[in-house]
Formats: C-alpha cells, structure tokens, sequence
C-alpha cells in the first residue's frame, strides 16, 4: 500500500498530460469523462489509502513514500515524498471525493463551451496540485503544490478572458496570493535556518528545540502566508473577484479545497505555533473573527447569487482561522470538512440556477424556482440549513465546536462568532427566499419584472456576456442528470457530516481521535462543564432560528422598507475596502511605484546599460589594432616571442 | 678520417644568425613570396639547432622533430604557394600590404 501513495497524485497527473496532448482530438464529452475518471481512481485509492491507515495502531498511522531527492544542495536535502497521516488523508478524502463530482457536474455545466477540453486539463492540473500540496511530507513539496494551485485558480478564473473583468480578476487572484507565498517561503527559510529540515515529521520532532521568537517568526510569516491563500482580512479581496471563474470552478476551488490549504498549513505547523508567543495565536483568532463578521456585513447587500455565496466562504474561512488561533485544530478542520460539503453543493446548486436561467446570476431576477427546479431546490435547501446551523445539520455541530473554544479563548471572541452566526443565518435565508420563493421575476421582460436591475444595467452599459441574462422573458429549467446527481450525493453528506465528531458520547468523536495524533502538540482543550456547552450551542440555536425568521419577515412578507434599512449601500459596495485601496494605489501608491520605476530604470537599468557601453567604446577603439597588414601581426609575434624568452632567461638566471 | 667537426656552438651560431635574418626578412619585406621565403629559413635554423642538440646529446629525438618540421613544412608549402599563385593571377604582383581587407 504505503508504495503505492505516488498513485493519488499520479492518476490526475497522467489525465492532465493525456488531455493536454490529445484533449483536442478526444474532444466533448469524452474529454470530460476521461478527467472525471482520472480523479475518481485517485480517490479510490485515497480510499484504499485510509482503510490501510485505519487499520494500524493509533500511533504509528503515518505511511511514507520517497520517490527520490529532490534537491541535494549542500545542509539542504528535500525529497519528493508523500506523507499520508490521518489529517493528510483527512483532507485527501473530501478533496478527490468532491473534485470527481464536480468533474461530472462539469461535464454538464460546460456543455457546448469553447474550450471544453482546456477546461478540463486546467481541473485535473488543479486536482494534481491540490494534492501534492496536502500529500507532500515536506514544506517545499506542499510549497510546489501551493504555486501550482495558485497558478490553476489564475487560469480558472480568467477561463473565459475574452472579458477584460475576467481576465483582471485572474490577475488579481494571482497578484495577492503572491504576498502570501512570500510569507510562506520566508516562515520556509526561517524552518530550514532553525532547525536544518523541511520534513514535516522531523520538524515535529525537533521542534521542542526552536527558540519562541524563531518560532513567533516562523508561524507570524505561515499565517500571511495561510492569510493569502485562505481569503482573510486584509488580503481577502482576489475570492469575491474570483466569482468570475465558471461555477465549477468556483465551487471546486473557492469554496472547497484551495481555500482551506492555508488552514491546513496552520494545523500541519501546529506544534510551531504552540512553542511561539502568545500574540500570535491571538492575531489570528482576530482577524479570523474580524473577518468572519466583515465578510458576513458585505454578504447581507449582495445580489450576486455566487458573491453572496463567495462572501460566506470568506466568513466561514474566519470561522476556520478563529478556530486555529484558539488552539482548537480539530475543530477547524471538522468545519472544513462540513464547510466543504454544504459550500461545494451551494455553488453547484447556484450553478444549477444559473445554468437553468439562461446564465442570469442577479437574485434580483429570479424568485420563486422551487417549483421548477425541484432536485436542484431541495439540495440547496439542505446546504443552506447546513451553513446557517440548524440542528442537527452538518454545519450545527462544526460551528457549535469552534464557538466553543472561542468562548473559552475570549468571550467576546465568541459574540463576534454568534454575531456572524446570525448574519451568516440571515443573509442565507435571503438567498434561498429570493431564488426559491416568493414570486417570479423571470416571467416577464426585465424592465418589468426588475426594473432596479435594469437601471442598474442600462447605467454600466451591460448588455450581455457570463453572468447576465436575457433581457426578454426566461424559461428556466431543471439541469439535467449530470448536473443533478452531484447535487444529490453531496446533499446527504452536508446533512450528516456532522456526525463525524457527534459531541453526544464519546465515542461518537471520530475526528477527534483520528486527528489526535497529529495535533496533540498545539491543541486546546476544551474545558468548559456541560451545561456551559449545552447553554452555547442553544444560544447558537436560538440565533441561527432568529437570522432565519428575519430574513422570512423581510424578503417573504416583502418588507421593502425594512430590506432598504439592512441592505445598506456601503455594504453593497463592500465598505470600499476595493475602491479605497484603488485610490491609495493610483495617488500616493502610483507616486511609490513611479519613484520605484525610476530607481529601475535610471539605477539598475544605469548600471547594465553603462557595462554595455563601455564595452562598445572599448572595443571601438581596441578594434583598430588589427590593421589587416601580415607585418604588423609578425612584429607582434616577435615582440612576444622576445618578451616570452626575456622571462624564461631571467627566470631561469635569479631563480 | 675525417676533419674534427666543428664543436656545436658554431652549429648553433649559424643556426641564430639564419634565424634571425628570417626573421628580420619576415618584418621588412614586403613582397608575399620572400617572406614565404623567410619563413623557411626560419623554419631550417630551427632544423639545425634541433640536429646539433641531438648529435651533442646522443639523443635520436632531435632527429625525429627534424622529420616532423620538414613534413609540416611541405604540408604548409602547398598550401601557402597555392594562395601565393592565386593571388599572382588576380594582381599580377604579390605586395603583403595589399592584402589588408582582413583589418578590424
């Protein structure tokens, strides 16, 4: 088995390469079947993988393999390896799980499109990198599957770059993860000066050694990093630009895997972050909950079906990173997990609208589908009871998990959570009543049925391309089986993934002891009595049942006036956080750049262009000594001959 | 039976003196065709001083480097005459300082 872990990265790999070369020529729909089946073998063998694992005492659940050295270069030695450990596998599991179905959802979803077959290698390269990221048992192999997922999701979202906001959303994706990747690779140098290895189970040994301010560096410079990738507060900006991707995309990247990789670098690190100071832990709950609560105000005023959505992964990401930053590791992963099962069947489900509606993506134009898209409705409903943590419900028992240790880091760490927990509550149900219920918009030409939206439109000059709709009546309809069956496994699994760490009895909490081994360094416990918890989880209750009945009096009941007070412009626009960093950018920003440009171009660019010249000068003028007459080569002969002979003599007279 | 033969300094004497109006030839002459000349007469003062060693230490590889030069310089004859004539035939008369196309 343990010889055979090269095989989950190997078998998207080998689709990517066959693609790339024949994907042309294999062509729609086989293109997408063969991919689809690529990443569905990979997670077979993830599976084949975990069953082996579970099988082995708890403490010795780490399988490794070594295909060769990698890079030899002096105290550094890094193997490509892979390290299959209970939260690697963990995370491998849902991962190729969600990546095959939404590489059948794709199928459908990019029926008829262009470029079927490139969007198809671009998936598989993504997958292939996803998990070299999370297999690599060194930070340098996951530090090469990182840049490789971040240059999938650049070329993901700028996928239809026939459109200049596409192809600039894709810029700048790519243009803040770069920040990050210099966080990880100073938080790399840091490792290696420190303690002379990358290897993620020598680090976990030798760690105990790292001084705290090495370790307070390391770990400051892995959360920029994680902060990048993962869509916190202040760099979280490229996720909702990264909407402009196809669904799928957004669904497989934004939502369920490539997002959680910082998350998962911080819980792979973890016995780091124990050993540095206390300040750290604590940046990070905050500006976990910071974000949580900021993303959680922007999704209220979205009518972007998939903002609303891509909004809410930045605020459960926040949840993620509270949960880091209180020690409670296996509580973000748990809601990594449940997150990447209800937020994968909620973008795909928002797919399966749009790609029902004629591309049409504004809430605004839509209402009353349940009826129509039955399977794709139900599924949803699912996610969003998931998300907003109804009992019993995945989601539920996750976000109750992270309150609680938040509450014991800080108990206004904790309102800020119940706060987002109640936004999150509400800004759902307002999704789900505008495109499920209430009444349809979509009947009737969109100056009649939305005449905002059609202002709106008419004043930026939008007239068509992805994402708008048509301007005359819509027909939606139910997708078909491709699209659906996604749907359909995914939503039992948003419904009880829960259960993988049910808080009832003790042996319900499989993640737990699945993840102790791995974690047993940095993580918290928890020890609040049970009627603290039980008292946390209703007051979470009572505030997601709240969120909900607020949003069924505002957008069921149709209380404009009380929807025009909540959904506030400044939200709307994301509290100019976007267009506040445009303007600092191009006025005082510019005058950096041009000072930095000018440095460039006189300095750097100076002292090239002066070694250039010199030597043209030079050698202008050292050309001449080859006059072309033989006589004069043979008077130089001579002399040299003589000069030659002149040292020989002497050398061999005085010495 | 023989006279005594001279002892090898005079060999080696005559030797520098041919080499060095060779040389001397080669640096002031213009005319293509007596610095070719030159260059052989260099080459045979070599030739002899490679002898008189060889005969004054009893060491045949003297002799050897003999036969050596004397093919290279047959091998260097036909090619050097060669562009010699072709360039008699072009002008007529073979000034070296002509001949400078070739300068930087």
């Amino acid at each position: 088995m343990q010889d055979l872990l090269f095989l989950i990265p190997a078998l998207p790999l080998a689709g990517f390469v066959v693609l790339l070369f024949l994907g042309k020529r294999i062509g729609e729909p086989l293109a997408g079947w063969l991919a689809t089946a690529a990443v569905g073998a990979s997670f077979l063998a993830t599976v084949a993988v975990y069953f082996d694992l579970q099988s082995t005492p708890e403490h010795e659940r780490a399988l490794t393999q070594t295909l060769f050295t990698w890079l030899p270069v002096g105290g550094l030695t890094v193997d490509l390896g892979f390290l299959a450990d209970p939260l690697s596998v963990t995370m491998l599991l849902f991962i190729t799980g969600i990546a095959t179905l939404i590489h059948l959802y794709s199928i459908g979803y990019m029926h008829g499109d262009r470029d079927f077959t490139k969007f198809f290698v671009y998936l598989n390269l993504f997958v292939f990198s996803m998990i070299i990221l999370v297999l690599g048992d060194n930070l340098l192999v996951t530090y090469l599957g990182w840049e490789g997922v971040g240059a999938c999701s650049y070329f993901l979202i700028s996928f239809w770059f026939e459109s200049d906001a596409n192809a600039s959303a894709g810029k700048k994706a790519f243009v803040t993860n770069r920040i990050g990747d210099f966080g990880f690779m100073v938080a790399m140098f840091f490792t290696f000066s420190a303690l002379g290895t990358l290897n993620y189970q020598q680090i976990l040994v030798s760690s105990p050694s790292l001084a705290a301010t090495t370790a307070t560096a390391i770990a400051a410079m892995l959360f920029l990093g994680a902060a990048a990738k993962s869509a916190q507060l202040p760099l979280y900006v490229w996720l909702p630009d990264a909407m402009a991707g196809p669904t799928p995309v957004s669904a497989l990247i934004h939502a369920a895997t490539m997002v959680t990789a910082g998350i998962y670098v911080l819980t792979r690190m973890n016995p780091v972050i124990a050993l540095s100071a206390s300040w750290v832990p604590w940046m990070i709950a905050i500006i976990g909950a910071a974000t949580a609560l900021f993303a959680a105000t922007i999704a209220l005023a979205q009518n972007d079906i998939k903002k609303v959505l891509a909004y809410s992964t930045v605020s459960q990401l926040g949840y993620m990173f509270l949960a880091v930053g209180s020690g409670a590791y296996i509580a973000a992963i748990f809601h990594m997990v449940t997150h990447a099962f209800f937020k994968a069947l909620l973008f795909l489900g928002s797919g399966s609208v749009i790609h029902g509606m004629e591309d049409e993506q504004d809430m605004r134009r839509m209402g009353a589908l349940r009826k129509i898209m039955p399977i794709t409705s139900a599924t949803f409903i699912v996610g969003w009871l998931a998300i907003v943590g109804f009992p019993g419900f995945s989601g539920f028992f996750s976000k109750d998990e992270i309150l609680l240790f938040a509450y014991e880091k800080s108990p206004i760490l904790w309102a800020v959570g119940v706060v987002t927990a109640l936004l999150t509550a509400f800004y759902m149900s307002r999704q789900v009543f505008m495109v499920f219920y209430g009444k349809a918009r979509w009947d009737r030409p969109i100056e009649e049925a939305a005449p905002e939206l059609a202002a709106e439109r008419e004043a930026a000059g939008i007239t068509g391309g992805h994402g708008v709709g048509p301007v005359g009546e819509i027909k939606p309809h139910e997708s078909g089986w491709k699209m659906t069956l996604p749907l359909m496994i995914l939503a039992p699994f948003a419904l009880l993934a829960g259960f993988l760490n049910s808080p009832f009895v003790d042996d319900g909490k499989f993640l737990e002891h699945w993840l102790e081994p791995v974690v047993r360094f940095g993580e918290a416990h928890a020890t609040s009595g049970t009627g603290v918890k039980i008292g946390l989880a209703l007051v979470a209750t009572v505030v997601g049942l709240l969120g909900i009945a607020l949003a069924f009096v505002v957008y069921l009941k149709n209380r404009q006036d009380l929807a025009e007070k909540i959904e506030q412009p400044i939200m709307a626009k994301g509290w100019y956080f976007d267009s506040t960093i445009s303007a600092f950018m191009d006025g005082p920003g510019r005058k950096a750049f041009d000072a930095v440009a000018w440095v460039d171009k006189n300095i750097v660019d100076g002292a090239v262009n002066g070694v250039a010249t010199l030597v043209r000068d030079g050698s202008a003028k050292t050309r001449l000594v080859q006059t072309g007459y033989v006589r004069n080569y043979a008077l130089g002969f001579a002399i040299g001959a003589i000069v030659l002979a002149g040292f020989i003599l002497t050398k061999a007279v005085y010495s | 039976m023989f006279a005594a033969a001279p002892p090898p300094e005079v060999y080696l004497g005559l030797s520098a003196v041919l080499f060095a109006i060779g040389a001397v030839g080669l640096l002031v002459r213009r005319n293509a065709l007596v610095m070719f000349m030159c260059v052989e007469l260099m080459l045979n003062a070599v030739n002899l001083s490679f002898i008189t060693y060889a005969r004054a230490l009893d060491d045949l590889g003297g002799q050897v480097a003999v036969f050596f030069v004397l093919v290279v310089a047959a091998a260097e004859v036909v090619v050097g005459l060669g562009i010699i004539v072709s360039i008699f035939r072009r002008r007529r008369y073979a000034d070296a300082d002509d001949l400078s196309l070739l300068k930087g």
